[in-house]
């Protein structure tokens, strides 16, 4: 591993509200000195937050699986944790904003309510009424590969506050994150709600104020595709209808 | 119980009275990891009025980053018995885990996965349909003859699916969770009964206390007591440190896992998954060096002994790169394909935190620290005990304890990959049973809280707002986790102990007096990163003084005066030796109880040298 020896300094813009004792929110002006042990955007706010320890953020597991440090980082959404520090721009300020369209509690840290309501609201969990065999239930190698790329999910936003149908309307559009749960457990072979399911769905607003604007793709942390299992979803609603 | 306070907010004086509001439930849970989650399950099904207090959204908890899999002889892939579990893992613990408690999880197991399953985990599977199994270190067959297929996985995401699978299960059966609430003391009276806990709401940085007939900790474990660490910011030990200063000792604090594959530089883990797919260590001289150190399990070997092998290489310059401070662990030979569909969250945090492309490069490892084998003190049925005048096991009436922040103990001196998960299971279900149980037969009043029952809470509240000249938090942990790590690391030698002690009673002492500069009210993460140092630290002192106390090489803990001779194999001392340590904060002494060696049902598993 390369020594600490080569420090370079990083300028930040950071988006700071306390309710308590501002009238409005402000960009604070901050840098700090980073080695080349710091290799990701958090590395740098941690760093930050021991220059002054008034700056407020989440943060966990920093290897991209608890979903906590979830920002907009220069006007993208994506976690701090998986953010290169090289891929920023030299001599511009790193930007650094709570998620849109959620209410902003403090600094970086954002109201998820309205965002769990929306998780929530499609029954994330899975539904069997046959009385629970002595063994697992089976499930074939390729009905469970229906669940790669769904399961995944961490819930750490970036898709939904990045989508603006969900800015638009977060208490009624169930949103990217919540259909792609949806979707998660239509497609398991062991569920059998499938059709209560489209039901909660069958809405002008729950499942089709996706306009496929694709932001949730673009954003996404984890490599997932929710614009892709809401177009399943909307396929079976078809289907269902003729 | 408003108490009159003089406080500064926000950097000017004002005279406030820090109102205390207090909750009434039946239980209250601390912590909504797999643990946590798990118990609460069972309460809620059993339509208790419980609280879930946890400091993170339940899915952010630590267990969320468990990867390779969890353990139970479900035989989908080929024979295998909970007897030969149970062997293996006290053979893993080097024979200081307690047998009752390791028969009664690794029976437990399959019932446990099974209603997992049933939850709707994601379980990857075989052409049969039935859950896929894989290898894992120190999992053999017929009583330690050759690697068997025991850890049940989703992919390497196994800890995130079962995260998620609970955290819906509890959706499904509407429990109550107080979301970023942070736990600060528990509440005892004096007859040494368990109330409940006093709690701070993050969002408004109001004080809470839940009082309760039965508390559950589930708070995970501590490892960022170390500079290197595989662990979350999150664990920082906060029931243990809880549970310290209420007068619990902490059993077997001495031991700690260190994975052998965290990312070199960053810590990441790299799941022992990689090694059950088919994965080698080497040295720099491309040597297979396990076949050395463990002729017959060779990579798949247990963790401790693992770890002491790469440190060993390093140590004697056989390490790679610049610095000659690594080893490398190489999966190039496997089929893209195996790679892709068995190890794809391997393949991102290579990419992500070494810069490697796993499918074509080695991944530059070192041994990292991982878990906390020790705790809390608990019996097989999720009971917290503690010595007493009749037994060295005494309920401690009301609480009770599950998953890494316990010690029930299965772990014994050094945990066995994939036990991990299924002991948050076991023993967080059997925490909820015990707990229902409880209230079940003999419904009761709450008992009345005690005079004193907020003043340990709100002195340190009010200390860290009224700290003039103190410590810097960042610099006091810093300090603690470099002591650690320099003193009480992979290989122990007894003056670095000693020194150790020293050291970390002086960093104690800066930890009594840190200081914010930030003391606003809303989402004041200094003040929480203060109150969780101060959980910390009593973890890290009570991990070295036990550490200088124990005069053996026991799993996990391996030191320099203790050698490998005819005498004492791999310098272990069963005639001095052979119990659980026992850390009590109040004048930081040490105290002793034997092992439990006699299990449920069948024989004991006899006292031999630990070889792979």
């Amino acid at each position: 591993m390369t020594q600490a020896t080569q420090t370079r300094t990083l300028q930040f813009k950071i988006y700071r509200y306390d309710p308590d004792t501002d009238q409005k929110p402000y960009m604070q002006d901050i840098s700090v000195e980073v080695d080349a042990t710091d290799r990701k955007l958090l590395d740098a706010m941690v760093k930050l937050k021991a220059k002054d320890d008034s700056i407020a953020f989440r943060r966990s597991c920093r290897e991209g699986v608890c979903g906590s440090d979830a920002l907009n980082i220069n006007g993208r959404n994506g976690l701090a944790c998986l953010t290169d520090l090289n891929s920023f721009p030299e001599g511009k300020p790193i930007m650094l904003r709570p998620l849109p369209g959620l209410p902003v509690i403090r600094d970086l840290i954002v109201d998820m309510t309205q965002f769990f309501k929306q998780y929530h609201s499609i029954k994330p969990y899975l539904v069997n009424n046959d009385p629970p065999p002595e063994r697992e239930r089976l499930q074939s190698p390729e009905d469970r590969e229906e669940l790669n790329g769904l399961y995944e999910c961490i819930l750490c936003a970036c898709c939904s506050t990045s989508c603006p149908s969900f800015w638009w309307n977060p208490d009624k559009f169930v949103g990217p994150a919540g259909l792609l749960a949806a979707y998660r457990f239509i497609a398991d072979t062991r569920d059998q709600a499938t059709s209560e399911r489209l039901d909660n769905l069958e809405d002008p607003y729950r499942l089709f104020r996706c306009h496929t604007i694709m932001n949730c793709v673009d954003v996404c942390p984890k490599g997932l595709n929710p614009t892709k299992a809401i177009g399943k979803i909307k396929d079976m609603m078809v289907k269902r209808a003729i | 119980m408003p108490v009159g306070r003089r406080r500064s907010f926000g950097g000017f004086e004002r005279k406030m009275s820090v109102k205390v509001t207090v909750r009434k439930f039946d239980a209250v849970i601390v912590g909504a990891g797999g643990a946590g989650l798990r118990a609460a399950i069972q309460l809620s099904e059993a339509g208790l009025k419980t609280a879930v207090l946890t400091k993170v959204f339940p899915t952010r908890s630590h267990t969320v980053a468990a990867q390779g899999g969890v353990a139970a002889s479900l035989g989908n892939s080929e024979e295998d018995h909970w007897h030969w579990h149970m062997y293996d893992t006290v053979k893993g613990s080097d024979w200081l885990g307690d047998q009752d408690a390791i028969e009664f999880m690794c029976r437990k197991a399959n019932e446990c996965v099974i209603e997992l399953e049933h939850y709707g985990m994601p379980f990857d599977r075989l052409d049969n349909g039935r859950i896929y199994q894989r290898p894992f270190g120190g999992h053999m067959s017929n009583f330690g003859e050759k690697p068997v297929r025991r850890s049940c996985a989703a992919a390497d995401r196994t800890g995130h699916a079962m995260l998620h699978a609970m955290y819906q299960r509890n959706i499904k059966v509407n429990t109550q969770f107080f979301i970023e609430w942070m736990a600060l003391d528990l509440i005892r009276d004096a007859e040494g009964e368990v109330l409940g806990v006093t709690a701070m709401e993050m969002e408004t940085g109001e004080i809470y206390a839940f009082h309760a007939k039965a508390t559950i900790f589930a708070t995970g474990g501590a490892g960022r007591i170390y500079y290197s660490s595989t662990n979350a910011f999150i664990n920082t030990g906060d029931g243990v440190g809880m549970a310290a200063r209420a007068g619990i000792p902490l059993e077997d604090m001495e031991f700690w896992q260190f994975h052998p594959t965290g990312v070199a530089g960053a810590g990441v883990l790299i799941t022992e998954g990689v090694r059950g797919e088919g994965g080698i260590l080497r040295n720099s001289n491309g040597e297979r060096f396990m076949e050395r150190y463990a002729p017959n399990a060779k990579d798949l070997a247990s963790r401790d002994v693992v770890s002491r092998a790469m440190v060993t290489e390093i140590n004697e310059g056989r390490g790679c790169g610049p610095n000659k401070d690594f080893v490398l662990l190489d999966i190039t030979h496997l089929p893209p394909e195996t790679i892709m569909k068995r190890l794809p969250g391997i393949h991102e945090i290579a990419v992500q935190f070494a810069g490697v492309d796993a499918l074509k490069e080695p991944i530059p490892v070192v041994p990292t620290c991982h878990y906390q084998m020790g705790g809390i003190p608990t019996n097989f049925h999720g009971q917290v005990v503690v010595p007493g005048k009749r037994t060295q096991n005494e309920i401690v009436p009301g609480f009770y304890a599950a998953g890494e922040c316990a010690c029930a103990s299965v772990h014994g001196a050094n945990r066995l990959g994939t036990n991990s998960l299924l002991d948050l299971l076991v023993f967080g279900k059997s925490a909820g049973e015990s707990a229902v149980d409880e209230l079940k037969k003999s419904p009761k009043a709450h008992k009345e809280l005690p005079a004193d029952a907020f003043d340990r809470s709100l002195a340190r509240l009010d200390r860290l707002n009224n700290q003039k000249d103190g410590a810097n938090v960042h610099e006091a942990r810093l300090a603690m986790q470099r002591s650690m790590q320099k003193h009480a690391g992979v290989f122990r030698f007894s003056n670095l102990l000693k020194e150790g002690v020293e050291k970390i009673l002086e960093v104690q002492q800066d930890v009594q007096r840190t200081e914010i500069k930030d003391k606003s009210k809303v989402f004041n993460t200094a003040r929480i990163e203060a109150l969780e140092l101060d959980n910390l630290i009593e973890v890290a002192v009570a991990t070295m003084v036990s550490a200088e106390a124990r005069k053996e090489s026991r799993g996990a803990h391996v030191r320099d005066d203790a050698p490998d001779t005819p005498e004492h194999p791999n310098g272990r001392d069963d005639n001095n030796w052979l119990k659980h340590s026992l850390w009590f904060k109040e004048g930081n002494r040490l105290d002793y109880k034997s092992v439990t060696l006699r299990p449920l049902t069948v024989d004991t598993v006899a006292l031999k040298k630990r070889a792979y």
